[in-house]
């Protein structure tokens, strides 16, 4: 069934993984329908070797953590404690480490993954990370346990993880949500939850954000057909379990956000007043400039681009992507000279390169208009 | 998590305060100066920040494309003290503050009279190969 294998490998699971839980999720239909055959085969065996796969990964997951814990202390019965799980993760992403050295940690310690497959996601020597691993353990061994760590620092390190993408054989997004996923069931807390739901929603549409030679396609050009389905509806469902518990946080915020772009057909049908309703709330809850920019961007949607040009007055003109924006909005406001100007100024400005690239050709296409 | 070159090369800095051609030097500052930059290299790499280093040898010449079938065209070498890219290192650092207190302390590697060369160096970060996951 290569297809349902396909569907596993585009949800994040590696290529063996996905071939084993389909393997299983074919013995299970063998058994299962002779006497209730489903109505769609297909579904049915993506679900079940879904399942499978994430029950496979949990476990080995599981397994890994307790063979990498930092103590050497006896291993606790046959089950790993809830509390331990979290306790690990507390612990690797302890506020007494530099982020660096906490996203280095909790992808060996928690993750699993080896100290080479790291380096090579972070482009630098295996000898490199190796030292930065063992330097962040040295640093938590010394930690206190009256000083247990925050929750706060573990959802930054995963995030940073997540928005790390992927750079050579390791998909860090996926292994940032696996994480944040055994996070959110040990945890019980709403912005565990919103961190997830956020990330779910950002990953569903990633097979639509770039394009085969690795471009960008901006938010209204993608074919939105192309968006995960299923990892919309998760990340939805887990979104509304958190929102109901009244405490709203950053990340649920921003998951919320991410819902609305997720839920609408084109940039033309997104509810880009409610948009604007739930960055309010962020800007509050966090007071951050890169926030206030983002809200400026859904301000020129849904009020249009002089009401977008009037919020981004008073921002800093120093702040990343502010340029970018300026230029978008001015393009929206049919100043076409000055919006090719911004473009290419942003391009110059860009801390990544396919932003700079697609920064570029948008500076280049408005030129040939002029 | 950001990385940057640390560049050595002599286009448009300042004269570097000790400003003695190395050649000039006693064999033994040579030695102690390659010494510095080896023993950084390998405190960097304690510290998790190392990613390279490289020296460049002082000449080389211009290549360009010249057409289909046709044999590239090369020209050169200009050996002018001026243009020269003596080398690099290349860090993987918290944030740019730790950049600059780095490229600071490389900088002060010995020179002639053992004493530090106080040489301009350009620091220059690199872009990310791809873009963050939340647009």
């Amino acid at each position: 069934m290569p297809e349902v294998n396909a569907v596993l490998v585009r949800r994040g699971a590696d290529f063996a993984a996905a071939e084993d839980a389909v393997q299983d999720a074919l013995l299970a239909a063998l058994a299962a329908w002779p006497a209730d055959p489903p109505k769609d085969p297909k579904g049915w065996l993506v679900t079940a070797a879904w399942r499978r796969f994430l029950d496979a990964a949990r476990s080995d997951a599981a397994r890994k953590a307790r063979e990498l814990r930092l103590y050497d202390e006896p291993l606790p019965g046959l089950a790993v404690d809830l509390d331990d799980t979290l306790e690990l993760y507390l612990r690797c992403a302890h506020p007494s480490l530099t982020p660096t050295s906490a996203v280095a940690l909790t992808l060996r310690a928690v993750g699993g993954l080896t100290t080479r497959q790291i380096a090579e996601a972070y482009l630098v020597p295996e000898a490199t990370m190796a030292q930065r691993i063992s330097r962040a353990k040295g640093t938590v061994s010394g930690v206190s346990l009256d000083e247990p760590g925050s929750l706060e620092t573990v959802l930054r390190v995963l995030y940073l993880v997540f928005n790390e993408g992927y750079s050579g054989d390791i998909d860090l997004s996926s292994e940032a949500i696996r994480l944040a996923r055994r996070l959110h069931t040990v945890t019980d807390h709403e912005e565990s939850a919103g961190l997830l739901a956020l990330m779910l929603l950002h990953h569903a549409r990633r097979p639509a954000r770039t394009r085969p030679d690795g471009s960008l396609v901006p938010l209204t050009a993608q074919d939105r057909s192309l968006w995960d389905t299923d990892l919309v509806a998760d990340g939805v469902t887990i979104l509304q379990g958190a929102l109901a518990r009244e405490r709203l946080g950053e990340y649920q915020v921003q998951a919320a956000i991410a819902a609305l772009h997720c839920d609408a057909r084109s940039t033309a049908e997104t509810d880009w007043v409610q948009v604007v309703e739930w960055y309010d709330e962020l800007v509050v809850l966090t007071d951050s400039p890169v926030h206030r920019l983002n809200r400026v961007v859904a301000v020129g949607a849904a009020d249009g681009a002089r009401a977008g040009l009037a919020a981004l007055e008073p921002l800093d003109p120093e702040l990343p992507r502010y340029a970018a924006v300026a230029a978008h909005l001015h393009e929206n406001d049919g100043d076409r000279p000055r919006a090719a100007e911004l473009y290419a100024e942003a391009a110059r400005r860009a801390t990544n390169v396919p932003e700079r690239d697609h920064l570029t050709r948008e500076a280049a296409r408005l030129r040939r208009t002029l | 998590m950001a990385k940057y070159l640390l560049l050595k090369h002599y286009r448009g800095a300042p004269t570097p305060v000790n400003d003695v051609p190395m050649d000039d030097w006693t064999p033994h500052e040579v030695s102690d100066h390659i010494q510095f930059m080896n023993d950084l290299a390998v405190r960097l790499e304690g510290t998790g920040e190392f990613v390279d280093g490289q020296a460049l040898a002082p000449e080389g010449m211009w290549v360009r494309y010249d057409g289909e079938g046709r044999p590239p065209v090369t020209d050169g070498p200009f050996a002018e003290t001026k243009d020269l890219i003596a080398g690099w290192m290349i860090i993987d650092v918290e944030d740019q503050e730790r950049a600059v207190e780095l490229a600071g302390e490389l900088s002060s590697a010995p020179g002639a009279g053992g004493r530090p060369l106080h040489e301009w160096l350009e620091l220059r970060p690199f872009l990310e190969a791809a873009p963050p996951a939340d647009e």
